[in-house]
C-alpha cells in the first residue's frame, strides 16, 4: 500500500478511454493510473471491459477517445511495438511463443536479451529449461512461464499481466507471484488483471474496477475490501436483487426421484476438477461462471466432444461413457454450442439443418420420408416462431433466428436434456425472451436443461437452481431464490457464502497459501 | 430473394438478370452448351445430326460418371483423383479374366480391387485425415503398379472384349446410343440419392460444416467411407464401359479422364470447398467438356495449340460461372 505522504506522479496515466464497435460501446470512460512500483489490480466482470482497455494500453487497437500519458508524455500508442518501446509489456493468457520456433529463436525475434532471460526462467522455478526445445514441445504452464520471463528480461516500467496464474501448477504459481511482488519492490509496476480475490489481496496495493465501460472506483486493497469491490462491479443492481418465485416452476413434472443426469467427481486435465452434481427432470439448472472456469470443457464432456480424465456420468441412474457426440444424442442428450457457426451448416436451408441429426445413423441413411419430416420440422419452426422468409440458406437469416435454428434441431429431435450454451449471446431482446419462454416450457414438460449464461439476469429468468463454476470447481450451488445477482458475483469468485462479517477473507490470507488457492 | 422485398428501388436488368441465373444455376450452363454447339454448326455446316449426338452422348457417358465421383466427393470437401486407375483395373480385368472365367465371376474379379482401393481410401480420408487429394493420388499409383505386376501374370492368355461391354458402349437402339440404358438409371440415382436421401444430406452437411455435422451425431468417418466406396464402385462401372467404347486394353485407359472428370464438375457448379453443387450441372459441364473437345478437333489444331486453348476455356468458362451464380 502507499505510504507516500506526498502526491506521486503516476507511471501511466490513462483517463477518459473510450472505443465503440459499430453502435456497441466497450469502453465508455475507462480510466487507469499506475503509480511507480505499484501491483495495480485491473477488475470488472465479464464484458465490463477489462481486455478492451488492455488491447488499447498496448496498442493492439486504437481508442476512439481518451488520453494516455506514460510518465507525464503523452504517447500515441498506435502498435504493439510501439507500447513496447513506451516501456509497457503486456502478458497474455495465451501464449505468445511461435510454436514451430525453439526458445532461443523466439527470443531473437523479439529482440530479448538471452542471459537476462534465463536468470528469470531460473528464478521462476524451471531450472532446467532447454532453450533449444522447439516452443511446440514445452508443455502449456511452462510456456507461460517463459512468456513473463521474457517481458521481464527487458525490463519493463510497466508489466501487464492478463491471468497470469490460470492453468499453472501450485509450485510455479507462487514463485511467479513472489517475482511480480517483487517488481513492485523495484520501483516497476505491474496490472495485475485477475478473477481470484486471494491473488490480488497477496500481491495488489490498489484495484481500478470497471463496470460496463467506465472506471467506477479506485480502492486501496485492505481486509474487507471485497465486498466493496463485489458492489462495485455490480453497481446500482444490487439493490434490485430478490426474485419474485416463478410462476413457471409449478408446472414442473415430478421425476421418479432419480436425477435424469449425475455427475460425479468429474476430472478433466486442469480445466475440471472434482465437480459433481445432478440434473433433474423438468428442472432448468443454471451454470454460471467468469470466463475460462472450465464451463466449456463440462458442457464438451456432457455432450460428448471430449473424454473426461476421470469421474462418472450417469443417465437415468445408468453409468455412460461417451466416446462421440451421437453417443450423447443416444441418451436424449443435446448440446447447443454458443457459437451458432459451430452447430449450422450456413449454405444448407432451414430445413435440412434442422433435419440433419435424423441422418446421422447409417440406418437412416436411405430415402427420406419427405412428408413426414417436413411435418415435424414445421412444427418445430412454429414453436420456435423462426422468420422463414429466408429459409433457402440459414446463412442468410438473422443472428436470433440463427440460434433458434440451432435449438429446433433439438424441439424436432425431441432430445430429453439440452445443453444451452449461452445461447443468447449476441441476439436481441425479443428473441432472447423467446428462448427464456421455451426453455421454461421444455421444463414443464418434463424434460431437463443445463443452461450456462455469461449474463446474472438470465439465472434469475430461467434458472431453478444455479451452479457455480470457478477455477474448475464446483463452488456452490444454490436455489434461484438465493441468486441474487450480489450472491452470484461472489460466487463466481470463489469468495464464500455469508461470510460478510467485516473482517473479510481477506484477513486471513498470508502471501503463501495463495499459490495453493490458484492451482 | 427476400432482399427484393426489402429493397423498394429499381434493379437493374442486369443484376436482375443475375439474380436469375444465380438462382437457376443451370441455365447458364445450357446456353453455354448451346452457344457451343452453335458455333460448331457454323464452322462445319451440317456436322450437328442424329449421328454426331449420339457420338457425343457415348464420349459423354463415361466422363459424366466419373464426374459424379468427382461431384459426390467433392460436395464433402474431397477429390477422388483415383477414378481413373480403379476403372483402368476394373477394365483391364474384365478383358483378360473374360477369357478364361465365367463372365459373372470375371465382373466380381473386377469389381473387387475397386471396392478394395475405395475402402482404403474412405479409411484414409475419414479415419487417418489423410488429405483426399494424397490419398487418391497414393492408391492411384499404387493400383497401377498392382495393375503392371498384373499384366504379367496374364499376358499369356490375351485379352478380348466381351460382346456385351461391346453393346454397351458403341451400340445403338432406334438411334440412342445403349450406354444410355446404363446412365439414365445412374444419374437418376445419384441426382435422387443426393436431394432425397439422408446419405445425400450428409454429404453436403460434412462438407458444408463438418463440426456441426459431428454436433448432430454425423460420425465423418462412417460417412466418408461409404462415400469412396460408391465413388470407386462408379468408376470401376464406367472402366466397364469405357473399354466396350475404346476397345483396346491398356494400362492407362481411363487415365486421360480424370482431371476433365474434376473440371466437369468445378463447371458444372460444384464447389471444391465442400457443401454447394449437383449432379445435374455436372451432367452439362461433361457434355460442354466433350463439345468443346470436338470443336478443337474439327479446327484442325496441332495437339499443343488444342490443349492450351482448351485449358484457356475451361479457366474462363468456370471463373465467369462462378462469378454470376456466386454473386448474391
Amino acid at each position: 500500500m502507499t505510504t507516500n505522504p506526498l502526491p506521486q506522479s503516476p507511471l501511466l496515466d490513462a483517463t477518459g478511454v473510450a472505443k465503440n464497435y459499430g453502435a456497441v460501446a466497450a469502453l465508455r470512460n475507462a480510466s487507469l493510473s499506475v503509480l511507480p512500483g505499484e501491483v495495480h489490480a485491473l477488475m470488472g466482470a465479464n464484458g465490463a471491459g477489462k481486455s478492451t482497455l488492455v488491447k488499447i494500453l498496448t496498442g493492439a487497437i486504437k481508442a476512439d477517445a481518451g488520453r494516455i500519458l506514460i510518465r507525464g508524455q503523452q504517447l500515441d500508442v498506435r502498435t504493439p511495438a510501439a507500447a513496447r518501446r513506451a516501456g509497457l509489456l503486456p502478458v497474455y493468457q495465451e501464449p505468445s511463443l511461435i510454436p514451430d520456433l525453439d526458445v532461443l529463436s523466439n527470443l531473437r525475434l523479439t529482440g530479448t536479451p538471452v542471459e537476462p532471460f534465463r536468470a528469470w526462467v531460473r528464478e521462476l522455478g524451471i531450472p532446467d529449461l532447454d532453450i533449444r526445445e522447439t516452443a511446440r514441445h514445452v508443455p502449456l504452464a511452462i510456456l507461460r512461464v517463459l512468456d513473463l520471463a521474457r517481458a521481464l528480461a527487458v525490463e519493463p516500467d510497466v508489466l501487464l499481466l492478463d491471468e497470469m496464474t490460470a492453468a499453472l501448477p501450485a509450485n510455479l504459481a507462487e514463485k511467479v507471484l513472489e517475482v511480480v511482488r517483487r517488481q513492485g519492490d523495484a520501483g516497476r509496476s505491474v496490472i495485475f488483471i485477475s478473477h481470484r480475490f486471494v491473488e490480488i489481496s497477496a500481491l495488489c496495493d490498489r484495484a481500478t474496477v470497471l463496470r460496463d465501460g467506465a472506471t467506477v472506483g479506485v480502492v486501496d486493497i485492505e481486509p474487507g475490501i471485497e465486498e466493496r469491490i463485489v458492489e462495485m462491479m455490480l453497481g446500482t443492481r444490487i439493490e434490485k436483487t430478490r426474485v419474485a418465485a416463478r410462476a413457471a416452476n409449478e408446472g414442473a413434472v415430478a421425476g421418479d426421484g432419480r436425477p435424469r443426469l449425475s455427475v460425479r467427481n468429474l476430472q478433466l486435465g486442469t480445466k475440471l476438477n472434482d465437480v459433481s452434481f445432478d440434473l433433474a427432470n423438468g428442472e432448468v439448472a443454471g451454470v454460471f461462471a467468469l470466463e475460462g472456469q472450465g464451463q466449456d470443457e463440462l458442457f464438451a464432456a456432457l455432450a460428448g466432444s471430449i473424454r473426461p480424465t476421470g469421474g462418472s456420468i450417469d443417465v437415468d441412474g445408468a453409468p455412460v461413457k461417451f466416446s462421440h457426440p451421437s453417443d450423447a444424442i443416444q441418451a436424449g442428450i443435446a448440446y447447443v454450442p454458443g457459437d451458432r457457426a459451430e452447430a449450422l451448416a450456413m449454405q444448407r436451408s432451414v430445413r435440412e439443418n434442422i433435419a440433419l441429426p435424423f441422418s446421422a445413423a447409417p440406418r437412416k441413411w436411405g430415402p427420406i420420408r419427405m412428408r413426414r419430416e417436413q411435418v415435424v420440422v414445421s412444427g418445430a419452426i412454429g414453436r420456435l416462431q423462426i422468420d422463414t422468409r429466408a429459409q433457402g440458406e440459414v446463412q442468410r437469416l438473422s443472428g436470433g433466428n440463427q440460434q433458434k435454428v440451432t435449438i429446433a434441431r433439438w424441439i424436432a429431435a425431441n432430445a430429453r436434456t439440452i445443453l444451452c450454451f449461452d445461447p443468447t449471446r449476441g441476439i436481441d431482446v425479443g428473441t432472447k425472451q423467446e428462448i427464456y419462454k421455451l426453455l421454461r416450457e421444455l421444463a414443464g414438460q418434463g424434460k431437463s436443461v443445463l443452461f450456462y449464461t455469461s449474463e446474472m439476469e438470465e439465472v434469475q429468468r430461467v434458472c431453478d437452481r444455479v451452479i457455480v463454476i470457478f477455477g474448475g470447481r464446483v463452488v456452490d450451488t444454490f436455489p434461484v431464490e438465493d441468486a441474487d445477482e450480489a450472491a452470484l458475483m461472489r460466487a463466481a469468485y470463489g469468495l464464500p457464502r455469508g461470510a460478510r462479517a467485516d473482517v473479510g477473507i481477506l484477513a486471513e490470507v498470508k502471501p503463501g497459501s495463495s499459490a495453493e488457492a490458484a492451482s | 430473394m427476400t432482399d427484393i422485398a426489402t429493397m423498394p428501388q429499381p434493379v437493374s436488368f442486369g443484376r436482375r438478370l443475375k439474380r436469375f441465373m444465380a438462382d437457376r444455376p443451370l441455365i447458364p450452363l445450357i446456353i453455354l452448351l448451346i452457344i457451343l454447339v452453335a458455333i460448331l454448326q457454323v464452322l462445319r455446316p451440317g456436322i450437328v445430326n442424329e449421328r454426331w449426338i449420339a457420338n457425343t452422348a457415348k464420349f459423354a457417358i463415361p466422363l459424366a460418371i466419373l464426374a459424379g465421383c468427382q461431384t459426390m466427393t467433392m460436395l464433402t470437401g474431397g477429390i477422388d483423383l483415383s477414378v481413373g486407375t480403379v476403372a483402368t483395373m476394373s477394365a483391364f480385368i474384365m478383358a483378360t479374366q473374360i477369357v478364361n472365367q465365367d463372365p459373372a465371376v470375371a465382373f466380381l474379379l473386377a469389381m473387387l480391387p475397386a471396392v478394395l482401393i475405395g475402402f482404403v481410401n474412405g479409411i484414409g480420408v475419414g479415419v487417418f485425415r489423410v488429405h483426399p487429394l494424397i490419398m487418391t493420388l497414393g492408391t492411384s499409383l499404387i493400383g497401377t503398379g498392382f495393375l503392371q505386376v498384373y499384366q504379367r501374370t496374364v499376358i499369356a492368355s490375351g485379352a478380348k472384349i466381351p460382346d456385351f461391354l461391346n453393346w454397351l458402349g458403341i451400340g445403338l437402339t432406334y438411334g440412342f446410343p445403349n450406354a444410355l440404358f446404363l446412365f439414365v438409371p445412374v444419374a437418376v440415382l445419384i441426382v435422387f440419392m443426393l436431394n432425397r436421401t439422408g446419405f445425400g444430406r450428409l454429404l453436403y452437411a460434412v462438407g458444408d460444416n463438418e463440426r456441426a455435422a459431428r454436433l448432430s451425431g454425423v460420425r465423418y468417418w462412417q460417412v466418408i467411407t461409404a462415400l469412396y466406396v460408391l465413388s470407386s464402385l462408379l468408376a470401376g462401372i464406367t472402366g466397364l464401359l469405357y473399354i466396350g467404347l475404346i476397345k483396346a486394353p491398356s494400362l492407362s485407359l481411363a487415365e486421360p479422364l480424370v482431371l476433365p472428370s474434376v473440371a466437369a464438375a468445378v463447371i458444372g457448379g460444384t464447389s471444391i470447398f465442400g457443401g454447394r453443387g449437383g449432379y445435374t450441372g455436372t451432367i452439362v459441364g461433361a457434355l460442354i467438356l466433350t463439345v468443346l473437345t470436338t470443336l478443337l478437333t474439327i479446327l484442325q489444331m496441332p495437339e499443343g495449340g488444342r490443349r492450351i486453348l482448351f485449358g484457356f476455356i475451361v479457366l474462363f468458362v468456370t471463373a465467369a460461372y462462378l462469378r454470376i451464380i456466386e454473386d448474391r
